[in-house]
């Protein structure tokens, strides 16, 4: 039998491969939003390299996978861009955190030919335009709020995401915040029954919409309209400052909303529309999905100290890379949310802190 | 295709029937084979059920309402598949009629007409058609064809043919006509290769007889050769059509994705497979993600009537002795 003799030493580079791994290593797998992987995969192989012990393993397969995965009990840890529901929460009997990591902001972008100023909207132009009240650029409501641009008679195209996601999230939670009839008629969810307007898939299909669209206006992911150099308009906050949307103004809207917070908090809350004059308002936490107890004590130690470490080092590698750092008020509410977790009844955090 | 062998197995016993079940690596051969054969049926059994299963709770919330109610809300949970049927069913219908009459031309030029050095780089472009991949005509779409349509096409449809409920409303570029557009010139390669195989297989006899009963070329091809080979070019067709049917990433780019059931092919429309490819991960709730099964769970029963249709088709026009209704 001729396979045997190449068989034989396969089998035993199969053992020797099962023998190898002596140091003990913990594997952390998660699962779930798309929007801030680029930065959870960046933490993850960051923090290997100097926990080299510890394997960590993100799946963005979208928040509504995620939710479901960490529900299930098949991923150690889920992340998602809106935050789970009530009724979902009861499922599991109220086993999760909701651990804010970084914050993601969404802009308004827009294709009008002949106009080269930054144009800027009130939550109400915003509102009626995506409700299809307003259709036309040359709206009082929209030239109000833009003194000395010349807005053409021209009709607004609305662009809106057609898949699931969690920018949809928060521009329909904005929208539901500011308009009782968005409120209402339409509601905020990661999908929603859109009044007008075109879908695109994902911000690339958003986008090039958009741009091939002369009178369309759409809304992206900050990261990705500062990458892609969009063109963003100013939203007026609560305290009717108009804002350009950056990292610095989306971090400060974390900090105005954490001002009418309370330290026991759920980090559930939405931060759209806050106050503080420099706040941006379409904003938003993402959030890692943590159990408040685990079954394996040694799992949960290393998954809250790789938490820890991402809310504090991890932090400052957010920039960078796109995403709004978290407000640094807001560590010590982290920390002792941390604190709570157990593995058998007993704390992990002890073990977990260095 | 599984008839053929067995009518030249009917003689009596060839020899490697006795011999058959002697030789243990023949046995063991044969099973493999027969698990082969089986374990595709299975699959798809499993597909099936597995669809059905998870979509129950959608198809006892909602019942028949599903297939012909448009409102497609998943905060309120309320979820009516209509626009997406329509929209799938449309879009492939006007590619069928957009690609049927190009591919069939491709190829009886290819076959009837074309000098022969040309023949052979032709058939092999337009095959070459075949293997871009969707998300790059997607691309092409939106930055090509999108503005060509918005340019070249739509005015001077809507000059001579504005008055109809067809071409009625605002043109903003993604629409039914975009991701039909597309579509179709996906699905030509699929249908000017088959019936290229098709009209090769026709015997020159036929030609011959009836260009020596003084057809013109025309004549012969429209008289001998097309109906001849008119069971291989259904086949053919509906080749085409499935393709289209579940088209996704090509035409969710091009479609614009609204739920909404429109005459206009100037509005923008929705498609099942877009619709699935597009809302699968975000889906949070359980009956949202039912509901999106049963999207599913219908795309595949209409998938399956359409291919029942296309053989009831063929047999019957096959009953004669049509060339390429064996192939099928």
């Amino acid at each position: 039998m001729r396979p045997t003799r190449w068989l034989v030493p396969a089998a035993l580079a199969a053992l020797a491969a099962l023998a190898a791994p002596a140091v003990a290593q913990v594997k952390l797998n998660g699962a779930g939003a798309t929007f801030p992987n680029i930065i959870y995969q960046d933490w993850m192989l960051s923090y290997n390299k100097t926990h080299p012990a510890v394997q960590l393993n993100y799946q963005s397969i979208g928040s509504g996978g995620g939710i479901r995965q960490f529900s299930d009990g098949t991923v150690d840890f889920g992340a998602s861009d809106a935050p789970m529901t009530d009724s979902a929460i009861a499922a599991i009997k109220g086993n999760v955190l909701h651990i804010p990591t970084v914050l993601g902001g969404v802009v308004p972008t827009y294709n009008l030919p002949g106009v080269s100023q930054t144009l800027k909207f009130t939550p109400g132009a915003l509102a009626g335009i995506f409700l299809g009240s307003i259709t036309k650029w040359s709206d009082a409501r929209i030239a109000s709020s833009n003194p000395g641009v010349r807005l053409p008679e021209e009709d607004i195209v609305v662009v809106h995401r057609s898949d699931g996601s969690g920018t949809s999230f928060i521009w329909t939670d904005y929208l539901s915040k500011v308009s009782s009839e968005w409120a209402t008629k339409v509601g905020k969810g990661t999908s929603v029954n859109w009044p007008v307007g075109l879908g695109g898939k994902g911000n690339e299909g958003v986008t090039a919409t958009v741009k091939q669209t002369p009178g369309a206006i759409g809304y992206v992911e900050l990261g990705y309209a500062m990458i892609n150099k969009l063109p963003a308009a100013a939203v007026q906050n609560k305290t009717g400052k108009f804002i350009t949307p950056a990292l610095e103004s989306v971090t400060a809207a974390a900090a105005g909303a954490m001002a009418a917070m309370d330290p026991n908090t759920d980090f559930r809350v939405s931060i759209t529309n806050p106050g503080g004059d420099n706040a941006y308002p379409i904003a938003s936490f993402t959030w890692f999905l943590i159990h408040k107890e685990y079954d394996d004590g040694a799992k949960a130690a290393e998954l809250v100290k790789f938490v820890w470490w991402a809310e504090g080092d991890g932090q400052a590698r957010a920039p960078a890379l796109g995403y709004a750092a978290l407000p640094k008020p807001l560590r010590p509410w982290i920390e002792a949310r941390l604190k709570t977790i157990t593995a058998g009844g007993k704390p992990v955090w002890t073990t977990a802190a260095r | 295709m599984a008839t053929l062998p067995m009518e030249q197995a009917a003689a009596p016993e060839p020899r490697w029937q006795v011999l058959r079940g002697t030789n243990v690596g023949d046995r063991v051969y044969r099973g493999v084979l027969t698990a082969q054969a089986l374990s595709l049926p299975l699959l798809l059994l499993a597909l099936v059920s597995e669809l059905a299963l998870n979509a129950w709770p959608a198809i006892r919330r909602f019942g028949v309402h599903f297939v012909w109610t448009s409102v497609w809300d998943p905060v309120a949970g309320v979820f009516g598949a209509a626009p997406m049927i329509f929209g799938t069913i449309a879009s492939s219908l006007l590619a069928l009629l957009l690609a049927v009459p190009l591919s069939l031309g491709v190829a009886i030029y290819l076959t009837e007409f074309a000098p022969k050095w040309l023949r052979q780089p032709v058939s092999f472009l337009v095959e070459l058609l075949a293997a871009i991949p969707s998300v790059v005509y997607g691309l092409w779409g939106v930055f090509v064809l999108i503005p060509f349509l918005r340019t070249y096409v739509v005015p001077p449809l809507r000059a001579t043919l504005g008055w109809t409920p067809f071409l009625s409303g605002v043109f903003y570029g993604n629409s039914l006509l975009a991701g039909s557009v597309i579509l179709a010139i996906m699905i030509v390669p699929y249908i000017a290769a088959v019936s290229r195989e098709v009209l090769l297989a026709v015997p020159v006899s036929q030609r011959e007889a009836a260009l020596g009963m003084g057809a013109t070329r025309w004549e012969a091809v429209w008289t001998a050769v097309v109906p001849y080979g008119r069971a291989g070019l259904i086949g053919a067709v509906i080749l085409g059509l499935g393709r289209a049917l579940g088209e996704t990433m090509a035409v969710t780019m091009l479609i614009g994705n609204r739920h909404d059931i429109g005459l206009s092919v100037l509005q923008p429309a929705y498609t099942m497979a877009a619709a699935i490819a597009n809302e699968f991960s975000e889906a949070t709730t359980d009956l949202y993600l039912s509901a999106l099964f049963e999207v599913g769970l219908i795309l595949f029963v209409i998938t399956v009537a359409v291919n029942a249709l296309a053989r009831l088709m063929i047999w019957r026009v096959a009953r004669g002795t049509a060339v390429g209704s064996r192939a099928l």
